[in-house]
């Protein structure tokens, strides 16, 4: 299978927002979301936080809603399932057919293969939980599953975006805003490491419950699992204890080892990536509040809307960049992996 | 006690020596008493102190030495070069490849040789196992973070033919990123990193401002600080029917902890005396958390 994508776009890139919860899928479906992601109240996904996410009846009202108004709804079964739990992921797979949904994104084999053969007529993307940074990995997923697209990990450069592109048989969908991670997701065991619970095995990364927070003499110090993550001077800006994000000592020195706290922001690369041909453009945080959700939906609409129109004379507006600002982790973004210079 | 008992594995170097010492240390490797040695490169292309031919001519003296050999491939693929690379490697036709990553998996599976998962797949049920059995796994290494709970349960039902082989000893290979992390340290861009790995043998430990040591970096992998030694845990892994165990190289004295877990395995010594010493040695502790079905880095059996 060679190349079956046009190598310059046809259709404007597809905007995959995130939702949480009701509001949050209303919202981004009113203010311009082609397709919204949810996920189940379980384990089955890598978003399984407290509070959060979709039973039964709210992901039929939340399908019913985005499907009345033309918009899609993804299903994310996106965590690895260990034989003590396997029923949980194939009820969770039954439920997203029965629901209609337009696909499920998972990342597991045994997942993959029972949507497959149990549900053929449901599409299937890729997770970036899968890991597939080449496309020999998603030629596997495709001859295998069927998988109809992949969600590519936050690691590739944009040459490497586009030659996986160029070779792969399916449509790519790339992160375009939000939080980044900065290790390969899927491979990534420093939350379990630290704390009993990774994203593969139980849907959270740094969980809540591991953090703790505390006034001390020498300033707010932030904890996961009891080892120091961070500490702020008075009047320096707090973040939450994300393990990859704390300031460290390596050698000598004191800094972010890993990674600073910022959210990933392509805004400006907009007419690159449908230039290239790039299906669909995610937005990171089911987790956010729906007043993310209504921020970040707005602005990207706009944007692919205008550069879509005329992409030699698209640049981000000024007023975008803000808005997105003051939502970013650390209100800082990067343009992350697909810039070359920031690995 | 199993009526067989477990092998010994050597995994393949995560750190960038240089070629004198990795001929150094395989000339040594070759009279130890491992069954099985996983070479190549895993964590970096940039890493060439042995190019594919090379790693291919000492496949064939360890091979003479009398031991398995199996070929390691690349946890992160990126660039074509090294998917030129994992070709080469999978269509070699005389040894056994480890695939860490699904394209491995595919390229293997179309050829039909069999092979082996190794920390880079995620197989965390023996649902996943059976089905990547019937593409021609015929051995997996259990991804680091499980537990020996779910282990025996994958264990229950595992395909047959399919050896299952545990990380047993060595800092644990806990992630990838597209950024190098030994570079980011130099403030030098990836793409001119000068080799720096050549400087950290066994990575560069990351501690916390409190001075607490958890994670090692190596080039664009992260590691544990602590040296996973599950020696102190034979017996469970003996009960559980694990078919290899997988010491990973550090940077001194592995031909010691070897020796140890064969003596052990001979019965001539006993598991917990024998970390104790091992362990004192470690320069940031041990742990066996995951085994134990807790946070990685806590060392639950009492071995002090």
């Amino acid at each position: 299978m060679t190349a079956a994508i046009a190598p310059s776009a046809s259709k404007p890139l597809e905007l995959v927002c995130p939702a949480g919860n009701l509001p949050s899928l209303k919202t981004a479906v009113d203010h311009g979301a082609d397709s919204v992601y949810i996920g189940f109240r379980d384990d089955t996904n890598a978003r399984h936080f407290p509070g959060l996410n979709f039973d039964a009846k709210t992901a039929a009202q939340g399908v019913q809603y985005a499907h009345a108004k033309g918009r899609r709804v993804f299903v994310a079964l996106n965590t690895f399932p260990q034989p003590s739990g396997w029923e949980r992921w194939q009820r969770a797979v039954d439920q997203a057919a029965e629901l209609g949904v337009n696909a499920v994104i998972a990342a597991d084999i045994s997942v993959l293969d029972y949507a497959h053969r149990r549900h053929p007529n449901l599409p299937l993307h890729l997770s970036v939980q899968g890991s597939a940074t080449n496309y020999e990995a998603i030629r596997f997923y495709h001859e295998q599953f069927g998988i109809r697209r992949v969600v590519l990990p936050r690691v590739l450069s944009l040459p490497q975006v586009k030659h996986v592109l160029e070779n792969s048989p399916v449509g790519i969908e790339i992160f375009g805003f939000g939080g980044l991670c900065i290790m390969v997701e899927g491979r990534c065991l420093l939350s379990s490491y630290v704390t009993g619970e990774s994203p593969n095995m139980c849907g959270v990364c740094s969980p809540a419950k591991a953090v703790r927070w505390e006034e001390t003499p020498r300033g707010l110090e932030t904890r996961l699992g009891g080892l120091l993550i961070d500490r702020y001077t008075p009047g320096e800006p707090a973040g939450y204890p994300t393990l990859c994000k704390g300031r460290f000592e390596v050698a000598d020195q004191t800094y972010y080892a890993i990674e600073e706290p910022t959210s990933l922001n392509t805004l400006e690369l907009l007419p690159e990536l449908q230039q290239m041909g790039i299906a669909a453009i995610k937005i990171e945080g089911r987790q956010r509040s729906p007043a993310y959700v209504t921020q970040v939906t707005k602005v990207w609409r706009a944007a692919i809307d205008a550069c879509w129109r005329n992409p030699a004379a698209y640049t981000p507006k000024l007023e975008w960049q803000r808005e997105l600002g003051k939502v970013s982790e650390g209100h800082q973004t990067t343009l992350g992996a697909y810039h070359r210079t920031w690995q | 006690m199993t009526e067989q008992q477990p092998k010994l594995a050597l995994g393949p170097v995560l750190y960038y020596w240089p070629k004198e010492k990795l001929l150094d240390f395989y000339g040594r490797i070759s009279t130890a008493p491992v069954d099985i040695v996983y070479l190549g490169e895993m964590v970096c292309s940039k890493r060439r102190a042995f190019n594919t031919e090379e790693w291919l001519e000492l496949a064939e003296r360890l091979t003479a030495a009398g031991k398995e050999v199996v070929l390691s491939t690349m946890a992160l693929l990126e660039a074509e070069s090294e998917l030129l690379t994992l070709r080469r490697l999978c269509e070699n036709d005389r040894f056994t490849v480890e695939a860490n990553d699904m394209g491995a998996v595919r390229l293997l599976s179309e050829r039909k040789t069999p092979f082996v998962l190794g920390t880079g797949i995620n197989v965390y049920s023996d649902r996943t196992l059976s089905l990547l059995a019937g593409l021609g796994a015929k051995r997996w290494v259990m991804p680091v973070e499980l537990s020996r709970q779910t282990l025996a349960s994958i264990q229950a039902g595992r395909p047959a033919g399919v050896e299952t082989e545990v990380f047993v000893y060595g800092r644990l290979p806990l992630a990838y990123s597209a950024r190098c992390f030994t570079a980011r340290h130099h403030n030098l861009p990836k793409d001119d990193c000068q080799y720096r790995c050549l400087d950290y043998p066994e990575g560069l430990t990351l501690s916390t401002r409190e001075g607490q040591a958890f994670l090692a970096i190596n080039g664009i992998q992260t590691q544990s600080a602590q040296t996973c030694n599950l020696l102190p845990e034979l017996a469970e892994l003996q009960e559980v029917k694990v078919d290899v165990l997988r010491i990973s190289p550090q940077a001194e004295g592995t031909e010691t902890v070897i020796e140890a877990f064969a003596a052990c395995l001979r019965g001539e010594r006993d598991p917990v005396e024998t970390a104790r010493a091992l362990n004192a040695n470690l320069p940031h502790g041990a742990c066996d958390g995951y085994w134990q079905g807790q946070p990685g880095l806590r060392q639950m059996v009492e071995v002090m």
